[in-house]
């Protein structure tokens, strides 16, 4: 009698199982094994001044406008800063889903600037090869085109170049919050004394948090590596923002130590101002994507 | 030991009522929506629907990703997930239901029946008790499943902002397009 007792339990505990895997763990089981890539990490393709894994998607451009006043703290005489401006204008094309390629013009130093814009793979859940980051190549390249400094020297054109490569490595933590790594190498061609390195490397760090469905607080900053018999006081750029999405446009409100925009200008830090002494300019990047896919 | 072979027996009765119902299934099923306003029209397509359809008692399950759903305008995408269905709050949208007029359609004989389909979907974290007309076609020991109804995005909980409502349709248009085969384990 106990033996068959023993047969029955192990034949309910068999079929028991089949039955109870019903249809909704089915369901849930091939759900789970779906890939479904991460999106939104950032909403815009800028942080503040750096770039986010965000990628235009197909034959989608991207224009935007960057604008930096003066330092808050040059008083009533520059009246805070708004006297003076920088600006840099940025197309953006991307030629696929993660290729972007663009080009920009700022008045610093009349500085043209092109870059690439590659997407390695992207952060995802379920399915083979799930990735827990996204990481991104960017190339840029940089010609000032004001007068040499010192148009006594032997001045070559590629002195007028400055080359830049950086890693972006992101995470979208949870719906709110996203934070990106960024190892970068800043070389320039020419500087200004012997001192100063050629090849800058440096750290980032930046960030979004989402207040909410529209409005998301960032911040970026670049721990910079430079030899120690540095006479030149440096400061690292930093940055902290606003974004506001509107539909089509984002605006970004910026409060940043650095006038310049472009990654040569502000990475490299030749001109950043002391935040904490509250050399800190006030500025604003508008961007509105335009589609040129056929609807 | 006579013990044994009533054990027996009783065991290879369980095992062929196993056998006796069929289960259909898919993972790559269609669902799309389209909201039609004169100032816009939208269209999402989902072409990563998981579905199983159990036909002893007809009841049926339908699970997609919302992230899965594609627009053509990929801005419309990430606000449809960011701010509408929240994907990462709810990734997952369900329908689980039952054929209520089971008798009329026979799932060994081919040919073309019409189903009633009561049941619940959740979406956006809300539950909602629909009832579906649907078509399906039996072929040689393939389904395909046809339906269309409507939704509102009210009835889900889904706050759209005052500029834009006159962009989006009241009522939004569901399509599903569905091949099941026999699920194998």
């Amino acid at each position: 009698m106990k033996k068959t007792f023993f047969l029955l339990a192990i034949i309910l505990f068999v079929f028991g199982n089949a039955y109870s895997q019903d249809l909704d763990d089915l369901l849930d089981a091939e759900l789970d094994n779906t890939k479904s890539y991460t999106i939104a990490t950032f909403k815009s393709t800028h942080i503040i001044n750096s770039h986010t894994v965000a990628q235009l998607k197909k034959n989608h451009l991207n224009f935007i406008i960057y604008h930096r006043f003066g330092a808050l703290s040059s008083g009533i005489k520059q009246f805070f800063g708004i006297d003076q401006a920088n600006m840099r204008l940025g197309f953006e094309y991307a030629i696929n889903d993660w290729i972007t390629l663009g080009v920009g013009r700022s008045n610093f130093e009349k500085t043209y600037d092109g870059f690439i814009k590659m997407r390695l793979f992207r952060q995802s859940k379920g399915g083979k090869w799930a990735m827990p980051i996204t990481l991104t190549y960017l190339g840029m390249s940089e010609i000032f085109t004001k007068p040499f400094d010192n148009p006594n020297l032997n001045n070559y054109f590629t002195s007028r170049l400055t080359y830049i490569h950086q890693l972006l490595i992101a995470r979208k933590f949870n719906e709110k919050f996203s934070l990106q790594l960024m190892p970068t190498v800043v070389h320039k061609n020419m500087v200004k004394t012997v001192i100063e390195p050629n090849d800058l490397p440096a750290l980032g760090i930046g960030g979004r948090y989402k207040l909410n469905k529209r409005i998301a607080l960032t911040f970026e900053y670049y721990a910079t590596i430079r030899p120690s018999n540095n006479i030149v006081e440096y400061h690292n750029p930093i940055g902290i923002g606003l974004d506001i999405e509107t539909g089509g446009h984002v605006f970004q409100l910026i409060l940043s130590n650095s006038g310049m925009m472009q990654e040569g200008g502000f990475i490299y830090g030749l001109n950043n101002d002391d935040f904490f002494k509250g050399d800190i300019h006030f500025g604003f990047n508008i961007t509105r994507v335009f589609s040129f896919n056929k609807q | 030991m006579n013990k044994y072979i009533l054990i027996f027996i009783a065991f290879l009765a369980i095992g062929s009522t196993v056998s006796a119902q069929k289960t259909f299934y898919t993972k790559s099923g269609y669902i799309g929506f389209f909201s039609t306003t004169p100032l816009e029209n939208i269209e999402a397509r989902n072409n990563q629907v998981v579905s199983f359809i159990k036909t002893d008692k007809g009841s049926l399950s339908f699970g997609l990703l919302v992230k899965s759903f594609k627009f053509k305008n990929a801005l419309m995408e990430e606000h449809f997930n960011e701010n509408y269905a929240e994907s990462d709050k709810f990734p997952k949208a369900k329908f689980k239901g039952t054929i209520t007029n089971l008798n009329e359609i026979d799932f060994d004989k081919d040919g073309v029946y019409n189903a009633e389909i009561h049941g619940k979907i959740t979406f956006h974290g809300v539950s909602k008790e629909v009832n579906v007309k649907s078509t399906l076609t039996v072929n040689e020991n393939k389904l395909k499943g046809k339906s269309t109804f409507y939704l509102k995005p009210s009835d889900f909980n889904i706050d759209i902002p005052s500029v834009v409502r006159a962009k989006i349709a009241k009522e939004i248009t569901i399509n599903v397009d569905i091949d099941y085969k026999i699920y194998k384990k």
